[in-house]
């Protein structure tokens, strides 16, 4: 039934595309995409491009973040399925060319709505919902998608799409996560190399999944005595980009310590009980243990 | 004249200063008391939940009803992860007290496990009553304990402040009630090391203790582990390796290599395991510049890489970009069969397509030659105990490891319901839902706005 509908959506595309492009609308290829394939996870330039031409055909519904999420990826199922392209869900150069042949972007207007974190409905004004005529006519009419937006904004129905930038973050853990955690790897070892913050943040991790260590990032970080830059505030240093990458490296499974769930500085490692446990290997100037 | 007003600036500057001070610590004392108040908050409540626990454990060996004791041992399970809770509050974290919290979480596993399962057609075995009793005797032990050192604790107005403090220079306190009351429960605690808590809790443990052992090839030396960096890299001359071994308690026996690149700048730290010289992972450490090539073409990059260093067919199963990286995880594809427990990941540069990273751990631990798959239902009626409301967009089979840690062959369903993406896995030996995965979307930057 929804497939039913999408398809006479697409006649109607298909028929104002045509009036589309005897009214002259061609000269939208200018702004078209870099000629880059986009596929899911993508982030930049070009997936705005491509969030903000399927929603203005109506095809894509969320919010346009920059970020090829899945709900692009249908999105952009769809639009193949219903432009007779191959569906594979990746934004190739034949994808693209249709997609900027049949919908209009106007990069300027919607960076800036990114810049400014503005609200705004619908980019291109009409959801494809409103199939009476004079919604094709308003469409082919509407020359710059800021028309289209007053218009949208007196429809109830329309619900306002925000354009807002958008992280990829790892499964299962938040953006504040990712600073908390880099914000204790900067405190912990920011004079390490590279290689021993990974190593810091893949013990966090590493005690977020163990048995007897509490089961979040901040109840780990926060356990009282834990960790020393927690108890001299050093945690609350501003974090380089260097920590943020390491974090982002062990969430991302990398660990460099075989597993473990303590290290210490043998140089300043004030408990006797600490060099009881087994010791796994030495990173910069970490000993890291089971 | 001058003498007299000088006496009194100076006996204002002493009052003011006296003054200054009594207050600073008044202050210090205030905030050094609220931490007391935290801790002592979470000790009581400690004893609170271990009191409660020992009463529930004891209640469920007398009951003998299903609608009475999955309900009971629900509380035993909600309890063990308060108890668990009270614990990460309090300064333990230089004391050996892992075992009783060990020893919580697989308490909380095990009832569980006994609490969802049907206990009507499957009630608890005598196996497991004598688990719960077991456990029963080692919460009675861990509660008095506990509540001699909370009596004591109480009696000579111990402060938790003070064994934080002891605990931190490693000095011994005058008083050491506390922190012996705590070395006490973790003992007993580990006289019940050997509790049967069943195949599905052990399930657990049997993942802590894999190895590398099943790997086939010989012990490499440390030579034939920078020769293999070498040819893995294809590597000039000129880069300095340094070779380490692991430590003899290292679970996995590893060289750690140090490859320092002068032309890049770079440095390559890699893991080879010493039996067969297999990398365990790979991370390039250097200066990314602005993303000038697309996720696509980094992922050709990276399959690429794995044709070149895996004997194995690889599909690829997520993909992200961060800004200027790529991170691309694939798993094994055995007979068109996903086998998700052997997954590497690889990170890629989207400056100029270079390897940043390789990740094959799990791929090694998991990875076995020669899998029998069974599929007895055929997709078809997998499909029917999806959800209805759930629309099913592509189809798969695979291999996933479940709640328990089993390896279930599944059809995996990949859909959509209301906005969101989810794949669902159906066990194909007897159509159980056996996960229900949701796809995250980005995450909007909140402090960006």
């Amino acid at each position: 039934m929804k497939r039913n509908s999408a398809y006479i959506k697409g006649a109607f595309f298909a028929i104002a595309l045509c009036f589309g492009l005897l009214a002259g609308f061609g000269q939208n290829n200018a702004q078209a995409f870099s000629n880059q394939v986009v596929q899911v996870g993508a982030t930049g330039e070009d997936v705005v491009e491509l969030q903000s031409r399927l929603q203005y055909l109506g095809f894509y519904t969320g919010n346009i973040d920059g970020v090829f999420g899945w709900r692009t990826y249908w999105a952009l199922r769809n639009f193949q399925y219903e432009f007779g392209l191959p569906i594979d869900g990746l934004a190739g150069g034949t994808t693209k060319n249709k997609l900027a042949k049949a919908s209009k972007y106007d990069k300027a207007w919607v960076n800036r709505q990114i810049d400014t974190g503005k609200k705004f409905s619908y980019y291109g004004g009409e959801k494809r919902s409103a199939k009476s005529g004079a919604a094709k006519g308003g469409t082919a009419k509407s020359g710059t998608p800021k028309a289209g937006t007053a218009k949208g904004a007196g429809k109830p129905k329309a619900k306002p799409a925000q354009v807002k930038p958008a992280k990829n973050i790892p499964n299962g853990y938040s953006q504040n996560d990712v600073n908390l955690m880099a914000n204790a790897v900067y405190g912990e070892a920011r004079g390490e190399p590279y290689i021993g913050q990974v190593a810091v943040a893949a013990v966090i991790i590493n005690r977020v999944n163990s048995a007897s260590f509490p089961n979040t990032v901040s109840g780990v970080i926060f356990e009282p005595g834990a960790f020393t830059a927690v108890a001299d505030g050093q945690i609350y240093l501003t974090p380089n980009a260097q920590a943020k990458k390491a974090v982002l490296d062990a969430l991302n499974g990398w660990d460099p310590t075989g597993e473990a769930e303590y290290y210490f500085n043998p140089d300043t490692a004030t408990s006797g009980w600490i060099w009881t446990r087994p010791q796994i290997k030495k990173i910069g100037k970490h000993i890291f243990c089971n | 004249m001058i003498r007299t007003i000088l006496i009194v600036l100076l006996f204002v500057a002493v009052a003011g200063t006296g003054y200054w001070g009594y207050s600073e610590h008044q202050e210090k004392n205030a905030v050094l008391l609220q931490a007391e108040n935290n801790y002592q908050r979470a000790f009581h409540d400690l004893n609170f939940h271990m009191d409660s626990l020992h009463d529930k454990i004891g209640e469920t060996i007398a009951m003998n009803t299903r609608n009475q004791l999955s309900p009971a041992l629900a509380q035993v399970w909600r309890l063990t992860s308060e108890a668990h809770n009270d614990v990460g509050q309090l300064p333990l974290a230089l004391l050996p007290f892992n075992k009783t919290e060990e020893f919580l979480t697989k308490m909380g596993e095990f009832s569980y496990r006994a609490a969802v399962r049907d206990l009507d057609k499957n009630p608890l075995s005598d196996k497991e009553y004598n688990t719960l009793k077991e456990l029963y005797a080692n919460s009675t032990e861990i509660q008095n304990e506990l509540r001699k050192t909370e009596s004591l604790a109480q009696k000579n107005n111990l402060r938790w402040m003070d064994v934080e403090m002891a605990l931190a220079t490693n000095k011994q306190p005058e008083d050491n009630t506390i922190i012996d009351g705590f070395k006490t429960v973790d003992k007993s605690v580990e006289g019940y090391s050997d509790v049967d808590f069943g195949t599905e809790v052990s399930n657990m443990e049997k993942m802590k203790d894999r190895d590398l052992s099943q790997l086939k090839g010989k012990k490499i030396t440390k030579e034939e582990a920078k020769k293999i960096a070498i040819d893995f890299f294809q590597l000039k001359k000129n880069v300095k390796i340094t070779v380490e071994s692991t430590g003899k308690d290292a679970k996995y026996d590893a060289y750690s290599l140090t490859l320092y690149n002068p032309d890049t700048k770079g440095t390559t730290y890699m893991d080879l395991t010493k039996k067969g010289g297999y990398p365990l992972y790979v991370l390039y450490d250097r200066n990314v510049g602005k993303a000038k090539i697309s996720l696509n073409e980094a992922m050709l990059q990276a399959e690429d890489f794995l044709k070149k260093h895996m004997e194995s067919k690889m599909e690829m199963v997520t993909s992200d970009q961060y800004d200027n990286i790529g991170v691309f995880t694939y798993a094994r594809l055995d007979n068109g069969v996903r086998i998700y427990p052997e997954t590497v990941s690889v990170k890629v540069a989207l400056d100029n397509g270079d390897i940043m990273g390789y990740e094959g751990t799990d791929f090694l631990l998991a990875h076995v030659d020669k899998r029998t798959p069974t599929f007895k239902i055929s997709e078809q009626e997998a499909r029917k105990n999806l959800n209805p409301k759930f629309q099913v967009k592509e189809t798969s089979k695979a291999l996933i490891r479940n709640d328990i840690n089993e390896e279930v062959y599944c059809y995996e369903f990949l859909g959509i319901l209301g906005n969101d993406t989810f794949r669902v896995f159906i066990n194909a030996e007897n159509g159980n839902e056996e996960e229900v995965r949701k796809l995250k979307e980005a995450e909007p930057s909140y402090n960006d706005i």
